[in-house]
């Protein structure tokens, strides 16, 4: 396969397609239609099963539906399509259907706007819907990563019978750039032996979220938590850039994640010891790594599209440990490279970090 | 032990569980006619031997458990979401037989997007859709199809329609969706009538079947519970006043849905 220039939104379409999604149903919404659009035309002309819905809640449902009868599914969408969708993330949750999300995430609250943002990261790690439960969530920083994340949500998801989330932002979803697509793969044909596909032969399945008895509702979510645990030791993904010698640790995911890239090498041709860890899961956290990272840094800087989200779950993890300072740019706005430098170098100022 | 197990070697069975349902007592109250019409599902999914293809959404409300007494493959759907939940599983299975069972809060309040646009789609899914102008299973609150001046836990003085809005009739509603072929209100009061809502039944999984499009059976159907009366009388309460509000009738049949032999 030859590399080829690419938009982030065509580029995971085209890589769902390849990967043997067989059926996408969504409704449009800026920053992310020119997935749906992709999908209209290939979707039909591979045979498989493309639909507009009247609305993202009948879109998860109808997601939902073919999750069931146990295909490889999936839809996309934009932050508010993303909380209409939160109904269906929960009984897909609790009924154990495999099911692939992509949020391209813009500005919010409410209709705010159609800029890159960060800002579903509580409600995508933490609060997906009613009930206790976490989707995994990938978090790509480049439309090759992205493409390369989508084969891995639909294994994921069908491995562990889950909700996945790809969380890109608006940027990620508009740029171009040169990405190599995967081989053709062809539509898995057989169906899992939980799917209701017709009793013919055996007997009858049900597949729902309803436990009206308490004692029954308690395995399952005891069931749903020991499946959790088992993604959370094993899944985990991020990835590091000079941390070896790190006595400053910046902390970042997604575009802002490829942002401070450039802040690190720009911070160690100063001769700041500047290292980075870029979440590639954001739920499962990274929170051992960050935990013994912890250890060996002065300081940490958590830069975010957000009012600190992810800040959090590093705090949490930190501990108190060692300062944690936060860059964070709200409402569509992306955080520049000498901003966040200017942060980095304040930092090594209050921790003692030049030699 | 089965009932059939039970019956005598010397005596013919002339009247039995159909195969598609389970040998299970319904969870419902004495007089409500959700049992009545999942017989008559049952018995329709026999009649044209589609039981290991069929697979059936169950709606929120009174029969929300509806997978416990058949014995085809079930999924329960969100509130109101069933036919989008029908509509991806048809998508992806369009050799098998799909229907949804809804309640008037389920297809006529939250769930009416979905209705109507699965209508409109033309979706090769069959929709049986219970009317009994309240909500059961929460309670006996105003349902989107609660009669005018109807007494309910939340019109304690009777719907006033100037402040909760008029009864929903939603067959004539989806009738002029050009997607749907066959549209029916019918009522489950007597044997009759019981037998006339069996054949629209038929019809309409016939409809699925030949590939035509969407077709809905509403069934007028009693609540002795939630409308304080006793069942016999809500029989008649049935026949006398919900027929005022919602005509029994076609409101729609292509002539493809005619011609079907039901």
């Amino acid at each position: 396969m030859t590399k080829e220039l690419l938009k982030g939104n065509v580029a995971f379409a085209e890589a769902a397609v390849r990967y043997g999604v067989q059926a996408y149903f969504g409704y449009p919404i800026t920053p992310q239609s020119e997935a749906l659009e992709h999908l209209s035309g290939r979707m039909i002309d591979e045979g498989r099963v493309f639909l507009q819905a009247e609305s993202e809640v009948a879109a998860i449902n109808m997601v939902y539906g073919a999750a069931c009868a146990g295909v490889r599914v999936m839809t996309s969408t934009s932050g508010p399509g993303f909380s209409l969708m939160a109904e269906g993330f929960s009984y897909i949750a609790g009924s154990e259907v495999p099911a692939v999300v992509v949020n391209m995430m813009r500005g919010g609250p409410g209709l705010g706007n159609i800029q890159p943002s960060q800002s579903d990261y509580f409600f995508m790690t933490k609060t997906a819907g009613h009930g206790d439960f976490h989707p995994i969530v990938l978090a790509p920083a480049t439309v090759q990563e992205i493409i390369d994340m989508m084969g891995l949500a639909f294994d994921l998801a069908e491995k562990y019978r889950t909700l996945v989330y790809v969380a890109g932002d608006g940027a990620l979803g508009q740029m171009m750039e040169s990405a190599e697509l995967p081989p053709m793969q062809p539509v898995r044909t057989e169906r899992p032996d939980w799917a209701v596909t017709g009793n013919a032969g055996r007997e009858s399945r049900v597949i729902t979220s309803l436990y009206l008895n308490p004692d029954h509702l308690e395995k399952l979510n005891l069931h749903l938590q020991r499946k959790l645990a088992t993604i959370k030791e094993k899944e985990v993904r991020w990835q590091e850039y000079q941390t070896d010698d790190a006595d400053l640790l910046l902390i970042a995911y997604g575009t802002v994640g490829r942002t401070c890239l450039s802040v690190m090498r720009e911070a160690r041709q100063q001769g700041l010891k500047v290292g980075l860890l870029r979440p590639q899961t954001l739920w499962p956290f990274a929170e051992a790594r960050i935990a013994k990272l912890a250890k060996q840094v002065r300081g940490i800087l958590v830069a975010e599209m957000s009012a600190g989200q992810m800040l959090e779950d590093v705090e949490r993890v930190v501990q108190g440990k060692v300062p944690i300072h936060f860059h964070g740019r709200m409402g569509g706005i992306m955080p520049m490279v000498d901003e966040i430098l200017a942060d980095v170098e304040k930092l090594a100022e209050e921790v003692g970090s030049k030699e | 032990m089965s009932v059939q197990a039970t019956i005598p070697e010397d005596m013919e069975v002339i009247y039995s569980y159909p195969a598609s349902m389970t040998e299970r007592s319904t969870h419902y109250c004495p007089g409500c006619t959700h049992g009545v019409v999942h017989r008559l599902i049952a018995e329709v999914i026999d009649e044209l031997g589609i039981q290991g293809q069929t697979i059936g959404i169950a709606p929120v409300g009174c029969a929300v458990l509806a997978y416990d007494y058949f014995d085809v493959d079930f999924v329960e759907a969100s509130h109101g979401r069933a036919p989008a939940m029908a509509t991806g599983i048809k998508r992806v299975n369009p050799d098998k037989v799909v229907f949804t069972y809804q309640g008037d809060g389920d297809l006529a309040a939250i769930g009416t997007a979905e209705i109507i646009h699965a209508a409109n789609r033309g979706e090769l899914i069959t929709t049986v859709f219970i009317n009994n102008a309240i909500y059961g299973m929460t309670g006996g609150q105003m349902a989107p199809t609660t009669l005018e001046g109807m007494v309910t836990t939340s019109s304690p003085d009777g719907r006033d329609c100037r402040i909760a809005g008029y009864p929903v009739q939603m067959s004539e509603i989806l009738a002029v969706t050009s997607g749907a072929v066959y549209i029916t209100r019918e009522i489950v009061a007597d044997i009759p009538s019981i037998n006339k809502t069996k054949n629209a039944i038929k019809r309409a999984f016939m409809a699925q079947i030949a590939g035509l499009g969407f077709a809905c059976v509403e069934v007028l159907s009693t609540c002795p519970t939630n409308w304080n009366i006793d069942p016999w009388k809500a029989m008649a309460w049935a026949k006398e006043n919900m027929t005022q509000t919602f005509p029994l009738g076609t409101f729609k049949m292509t002539d493809a849905v005619k011609a079907l032999k039901a």
